[in-house]
């Protein structure tokens, strides 16, 4: 139902861009304001963000150990899942951003025989979000063809590679596939797991569909219905040079794929997509597994912290503790009302 | 805020990757459609300049496999009852002569690179 009712927002959304942009004539909006907007939105929000969590205090030496702590001489030290030092904390950084080596580690319970818990290995998840994640980089890399006259050889280069099986005509990218494949199973995997579906939500399903509907409209003006792609160089040219020009002829196809692009830049300050920059802001990843070295101090100013005492608790709750028959230490005042 | 240093040093490294398109042309000419070489030899292209603006790769496409597999040369115009080779060479790049008028002046512009001169020529060389 959840999954729906995320399916039908997307459906609506592209909806309001094929009404707005087709029916209504208003291109300068789908195709100039709002995408102006969600930038705008997008790189500001996600700032803001980042700024509200370094001011957020980290009062505990939280860092989550995943192998053999330093100790003594003789027992071997896991230096990267268990780092004692800024190299060995960058290292472990580096891996959990490029590798994401804790869903590597993710792992699945299952009874064995019916009658006892086995933990076993469960790559799919790390591999489907592998595959998810590089192949949605390598597509925001060649779509910066359309934001660059001369195009860098570096992202005609990565272009080239992408289509060098050479099938068909316009050449099939081969992260096209990937990232359809890796979306259709990062959403399948939500719905027939039965314990992933009981914990997935709206906010879940909603960007996989958004991001499916990205990049199926992506597809469909590549190979199957042709947009004018001179025309919408034109168009995002004159986006980023502040000479914002609507050419003639470009079908409502790109509006609805420009529109759901800049929701989805909208969307992403305000949700759990800002994991992007939340995976360097960790501290279960980022800090030092040195508490044994090195004193973590909690850097909170305690005349800033607002507390509230015992007593004044049971100040305030006296009457109710006194009616469901909680013991309190000062007695109901007589005659109190 | 804590780690003021590396979080602003993050941030700023996410503003100049995010704003690329916009600082990559402070200062560059704005862009303009690729003028096409006007052809004179022919009146009308084998279809329609919509049609051949959005499908032209895959017609070349149709053309090479039904040549080379089906040895079938003939391709009807469904705008104009004329029949045409279906060549590249004999028959575009008889009106549209240069590659690099014609051909590059998109294909360069929005980053594609057809792999048609792997194997065929350009009849008239490269012009400089």
């Amino acid at each position: 139902m959840k999954a729906l009712y995320s399916l039908f927002l997307v459906f609506a959304l592209a909806a309001i861009a094929l009404v707005g942009a087709g029916a209504l004539g208003m291109e300068h909006v789908f195709g100039l304001y709002i995408p102006f907007l969600a930038v705008a939105v997008f790189v500001v929000g996600f700032c803001l963000k980042v700024v509200g969590w370094g001011r957020s205090a980290v009062p505990f030496c939280i860092p989550t150990t995943c192998g053999q702590q330093e100790s003594l001489p003789w027992i071997k030290q896991n230096s990267i899942d268990n780092p004692s030092t800024t190299g060995g904390v960058v290292m472990r950084m580096i891996l959990e951003v490029l590798l994401f080596r804790s869903l590597f580690r993710n792992t699945k319970v299952d009874l064995h025989k019916g009658t006892r818990v086995t933990y076993g290995s469960s790559k799919w998840l790390w591999l489907g979000a592998l595959a998810f994640h590089y192949a949605f980089l390598v597509i925001v890399i060649r779509h910066m063809r359309f934001f660059a006259e001369p195009v860098p050889g570096l992202i005609s280069g990565i272009e080239t590679l992408d289509s060098i099986l050479q099938i068909g005509a316009p050449t099939l990218y081969l992260t096209d596939l990937v990232f359809v494949a890796a979306v259709t199973y990062l959403f399948l995997r939500r719905v027939v797991v039965p314990q992933i579906r009981y914990i997935s939500q709206v906010q879940d399903y909603f960007p996989l569909f958004l991001i499916l509907g990205i990049a199926f409209t992506g597809i469909f003006m590549r190979y199957f219905v042709k947009s004018d792609i001179i025309s919408v160089k034109e168009l995002t040219m004159g986006l980023v040079t502040f000479s914002w020009v609507i050419p003639e002829g470009i079908g409502v196809l790109f509006y609805i794929h420009l529109f759901l692009v800049s929701v989805l830049l909208m969307y992403f300050p305000l949700s759990k997509l800002m994991h992007m920059g939340g995976v360097f802001l960790s501290p279960t990843r980022n800090m030092n597994c040195a508490s044994r070295k090195f004193r973590h101090i909690n850097p909170w100013k305690f005349e800033n912290v607002q507390y509230h005492t015992y007593p004044e608790y049971e100040d305030e709750f006296r009457e109710k503790m006194v009616e469901t028959g909680l013991p309190v230490d000062k007695p109901l005042e007589e005659g109190a009302e | 805020m804590y780690h003021k240093s590396k979080i602003l040093t993050g941030l700023a490294v996410f503003i100049i990757f995010m704003t690329y398109p916009f600082w990559n042309n402070i200062g560059s000419a704005a862009y303009v459609r690729p003028e096409l070489e006007k052809v004179k030899k022919a009146k009308e292209c084998v279809e329609s300049v919509e049609f051949m603006r959005a499908e032209h790769m895959s017609m070349l496409n149709e053309w090479r496999d039904e040549v080379v597999r089906d040895a079938s040369h003939e391709y009807h115009s469904t705008v104009n009852n004329s029949v045409y080779q279906k060549s590249l060479t004999k028959t575009c790049m008889d009106c549209h002569e240069n590659k690099d008028k014609f051909c590059d002046k998109c294909h360069d512009s929005v980053a594609v690179d057809p792999y048609c001169w792997d194997c065929h020529v350009d009849p008239k060389g490269v012009q400089k």
